[in-house]
């Protein structure tokens, strides 16, 4: 077991390693020059060459991709003699745009996208769930078609066009919520909750519609088993057999897809996050790249690739427990 | 001889978009205490449809006609609570594939102590102890140990054996037994077959063996039921059955089958 | 779980079945689309939205009014621009109304946006289809190292934070030709998905019977992979592709509603939407036209696809 999560641990870094180089590589080759953006347009060449040199842009590739590496190990030092700055380790460098430390950034924002991932998840795995039980247990009937029904449905409305109709509908014409601003709870729980609700119920729709499909599905896969057939046969009341039985083989294939999902929230809700003005992980990303912030982008994708793949992981492993069929020795 | 259960004129009918099927028609057995009954059929000659109806497990929108009686008390038309009693309790049953028929993620030793604490008051302590000894009957080497064992890491014979630990935790007076041994090797049915014929001497347990195998059911049934398209073609003494078949259809069936050696028997 | 096997008819007759059973099959699952309400609405409104595209000029003939042409008439700039009239300005003259400030008109710019987004859709399916179909093949096939390399690579770019990436090197592309920049980030980073299946189906169909009495009977490779795989990967190649359409109309309109898709002047929905994020409160209209014929369109594709998939998931049962 401990060899199996090493080896896990170690591909992770690897994998991670490969992104940063991929990522480093696109936008080094890419992007448009740093150095002419921050300069503006009263520039001279000398001052170009200034400040490529200061931010480092005028060493070679190789070397500025280890001083990245380095730096988000044991840290770095940028500049010299009296102006010298230590950023310490994981350091992600300096925004070109607003000269903050992009850790501090990243720090300062994710407790805001960690709000509307986890309450939307919240949101979406009890109506996903109890929508898709309900379904299953009622195959055909009334109930099941329509939340079918209303699944696919809410699962093809785009989040940006949800988000701008709840807006609409609850801020702008029945005025029962304020537009939404990343209020932390300490100061307000109420104007808290109400401002995150409309992001949470954005986010939470289209996935909650997908795992009402998905936990239909397994349900009523798991309901045809043999083993089901047994556990009547036992004597066991409906209500042991169903929540023992049937619900523990069902639902435990939806952990893993739920990591995932949630993974990927971390890194930020873009499009949630940019259309509510909630300032998180996802609405840095998009200024970041309007005004194309290179160390920002490059730390926002980081993020990302490594919540995802941490996420896949956790994931693994954490199925080992849950499914004694896979459970490595 | 006071028979244990008495099956009459028993009638299944299912709906289908062609309306309604008799999957089971007038069909009528009886079982006696410490017998073992073979009700022998091909796929879909309504062998297992007659053993569902018995522990009252057909698939919703089946329905019955006729009178099912264990023990003297009639089982057709008891409310699903009552019937629950009666499974596991008075009448268990064993299934043909034993690794889909447990659940692959509870450990053998909490699915047996399920089934025990579903009829007994009794604590977990108690049922553990029941659930070591029951391992211990079906030959399950170091029982304790492998309480704690899933499915999956037991042999396709072991698992069949623990199905038999389980139906029999209750001492149920019936068992019904549908194609124990058709999934699994000859050398490992012919030993399945003898401890079910040892444990039914120990408990004087009345079975019913469903299966396509006339052979199987020559070395241990005293009297069968052959079945063809949901009617009974003939019941008898088994002797009678296999030395002068009646019908063409058993008669088809006996010539189908090598004939193996009935060693089994023990 | 119920993944495409290869039908029964098939097994027991290789060389029939791949002839004759697709043939039946379709005829099949067209029937029992045509039974379903869901399916035929479906169908009658992607319909129309593909006459619309196709009709674009004409309807722009018609009307008078092209995508880019200004109508200043129809806004009030005493307003600040607020369409004239009532519903974002909707009269016989601009049916969907018009955009506030220049005036353009928005049943003009639907049809030519359903252009540009079924375009690029429809292009990026063909191509991830094609990579993933190919890559999944050669890795099912071959397996050994061919299949290492392929898997680890579709492992690394399933890992990667697709949109923010997709967003970051689309922003930092000069500005070229927005659609075919779409179509390719579009595809290098949605063949995996793809390809993961077709690889799992592929796995499992060399070690079939059919396909094992197949090589035994001394036929080629590529004779095996088009007349014994391929056809058994028909059905789910079907159903995945009609899903993965809506898909990627969501992400170009999702991209072009971040700003890093189309470029303006050129009409497409997602921008359009994005265009009318200001004007939300003011002129509801304005997103909410091209937000419904968005939502429409991608429940119309996912529909339909959900029915092919169960027309032929019962084929396989029965």
């Amino acid at each position: 077991m401990a060899r199996y999560v090493a080896g896990r641990l170690a591909g992770l870094v690897v994998l991670l390693l490969l992104v940063c180089v991929f990522t480093y590589l696109i936008f080094f080759k890419l992007s448009p020059d740093p150095a002419l953006m921050i300069c503006g347009k009263t520039c001279t060449p000398d001052r170009v060459a200034q400040i490529r040199a200061s931010l480092g842009l005028d060493k070679p590739f190789l070397t500025q991709l280890g001083d990245y590496l380095s730096g988000l190990v044991v840290g770095r030092d940028y500049g010299s003699g009296p102006n010298l700055v230590r950023c310490p380790a994981p350091c992600l460098g300096y925004s070109f745009q607003s000269s903050q430390s992009v850790t501090q950034m990243i720090v300062d924002r994710l407790p805001v996208s960690a709000t509307v991932a986890v309450g939307a998840a919240v949101l979406w795995l009890i109506i996903g769930i109890a929508a898709g039980l309900l379904s299953a247990v009622k195959e055909g009937s009334w109930w099941d078609r329509t939340a079918m029904g209303l699944a696919l449905g809410g699962a093809s409305i785009p989040n940006y066009v949800l988000a701008l109709t709840l807006q609409y509908v609850l801020v702008v014409k029945l005025q029962i919520l304020p537009f939404p601003s990343a209020v932390p709870f300490s100061e307000d729980p109420l104007l808290w909750f109400q401002s995150y609700l409309m992001p949470w119920l954005v986010l939470a729709t289209g996935y909650a519609c997908l795992y009402a499909r998905l936990t239909r599905a397994n349900v009523i896969d798991t309901l045809a088993q043999n083993f089901m057939r047994t556990a009547r046969s036992k004597g066991l009341s409906p209500a042991l057999t169903m929540r023992r039985h049937a619900l523990r083989p069902a639902l435990t294939p939806i952990v893993t897809i739920f990591g995932m999902d949630f993974a990927a929230l971390l890194g930020g809700a873009l499009i949630t996050e940019t259309v509510f003005g909630l300032n998180g992980i996802g609405k840095m990303a998009a200024d970041s790249i309007a005004k194309n912030d290179q160390p920002v982008i490059m730390a926002v994708t980081l993020l990302a690739a490594f919540f995802v793949m941490a996420g896949n992981v956790v994931v693994d492993l954490l199925y080992t427990g849950l499914d004694p069929r896979v459970r490595v020795s | 001889m006071s028979e244990l259960l008495v099956v009459e004129d028993l009638t299944v009918t299912f709906p289908t978009s062609r309306g309604p099927v008799d999957v089971v028609k007038d069909v009528s057995f009886a079982v006696g205490r410490n017998e073992t009954v073979g009700i022998v059929g091909e796929s879909g000659s309504g062998k297992s449809m007659t053993s569902l109806a018995v522990m009252g497990l057909l698939p919703p929108g089946a329905t019955t006609r006729g009178s099912i009686r264990l023990d003297g008390a009639e089982l057709l038309g008891r409310p699903d609570r009552e019937m629950r009693r009666v499974r596991g309790e008075q009448a268990s049953m064993i299934f043909q594939d034993p690794l889909s028929s447990l659940n692959p993620y509870y450990t053998v030793g909490l699915q047996i102590e399920e089934m025990y604490r579903a009829h007994r008051r009794c604590s977990r302590k108690e049922a553990r102890a029941v659930v070591v000894e029951a391992l211990t009957q079906v030959g399950i080497p170091e029982p304790e140990r492998r309480a704690g064992y899933y499915p999956h890491q037991f042999s396709g014979g072991q698992r069949q054996r623990v199905m038999i630990a389980m139906a029999l935790v209750c001492s149920p007076a019936l068992l019904i037994a549908d194609e124990p041994t058709t999934a699994l090797d000859v050398t490992v049915q012919a030993q399945i077959l003898g401890l079910l014929a040892g444990l039914q001497r120990e408990t004087g347990t009345g079975m019913v063996f469903v299966t396509h195998d006339l052979a199987v059911i020559s070395s241990i049934a005293t009297r069968v039921l052959v079945m063809c398209r949901g009617e009974q073609v003939e019941y008898g003494d088994a002797e009678q059955v296999f030395a002068a078949p009646r019908h063409d259809y058993t008669r088809m069936l006996l010539e189908s089958i090598p004939r193996i050696d009935d060693e089994v028997v023990l | 779980m119920t993944t495409a096997a290869p039908s029964h008819e098939a097994m027991a007759d290789p060389l029939a079945g791949a002839g004759h059973a697709p043939a039946t099959e379709g005829r099949r699952i067209a029937r029992a689309l045509l039974r379903d309400r869901g399916a035929v609405l479906s169908t009658v409104f992607l319909g129309l939205v593909v006459l619309m595209a196709i009709c674009a000029p004409l309807i722009s003939a018609i009307t008078g009014h092209g995508p880019n042409d200004f109508d200043p008439a129809a806004v009030d700039t005493n307003l600040g621009g607020l369409p004239r009239g009532s519903l974002g300005g909707v009269s016989a003259d601009h049916l969907f109304g018009v955009e506030p400030q220049n005036g353009r008109d928005i049943l003009a710019r639907i049809a030519y946006g359903a252009r540009v987004s079924f375009l690029i859709a429809i292009s990026a399916t063909v191509l991830t289809t094609l990579l993933g179909v190919v890559l999944g093949l050669l890795a099912g096939f071959y397996q050994g190292w061919v299949d290492q390399v392929i898997s680890r690579i579709m492992d690394f770019l399933m890992a990667f934070p697709a949109l923010i990436f997709m967003i970051a090197i689309l922003s930092s592309l000069p500005t070229g030709d927005r659609s075919v920049l779409l179509v390719t980030v579009i595809t290098v980073f949605g063949w995996p998905y793809l390809a993961r299946v077709v690889r799992g189906q592929t796995l499992t169909l060399v070690n079939r019977e059919f396909v094992e009495a197949a090589r035994a009977s001394g036929a080629s490779t590529g004779a095996i992979v088009f007349k014994e795989i391929l056809p058994n990967l028909r059905n789910s190649l079907i159903v995945m592709t009609t899903l993965a359409v809506p898909g990627y109309i969501g992400t170009e309109a999702g991209l072009s509603f971040l700003g890093v898709g189309v470029t303006p002047p050129t009409p497409s929905w997602g921008q359009m939407i994005s265009s009318a994020v200001s004007w939300y409160a003011t002129d509801p209209m304005y997103f909410a036209v091209p937000g419904l014929f968005l939502f429409l369109t991608v429940l119309s594709l996912t529909v339909l696809g959900d029915r092919i998939r169960a027309a032929s998931d019962a084929g396989e049962a029965s």
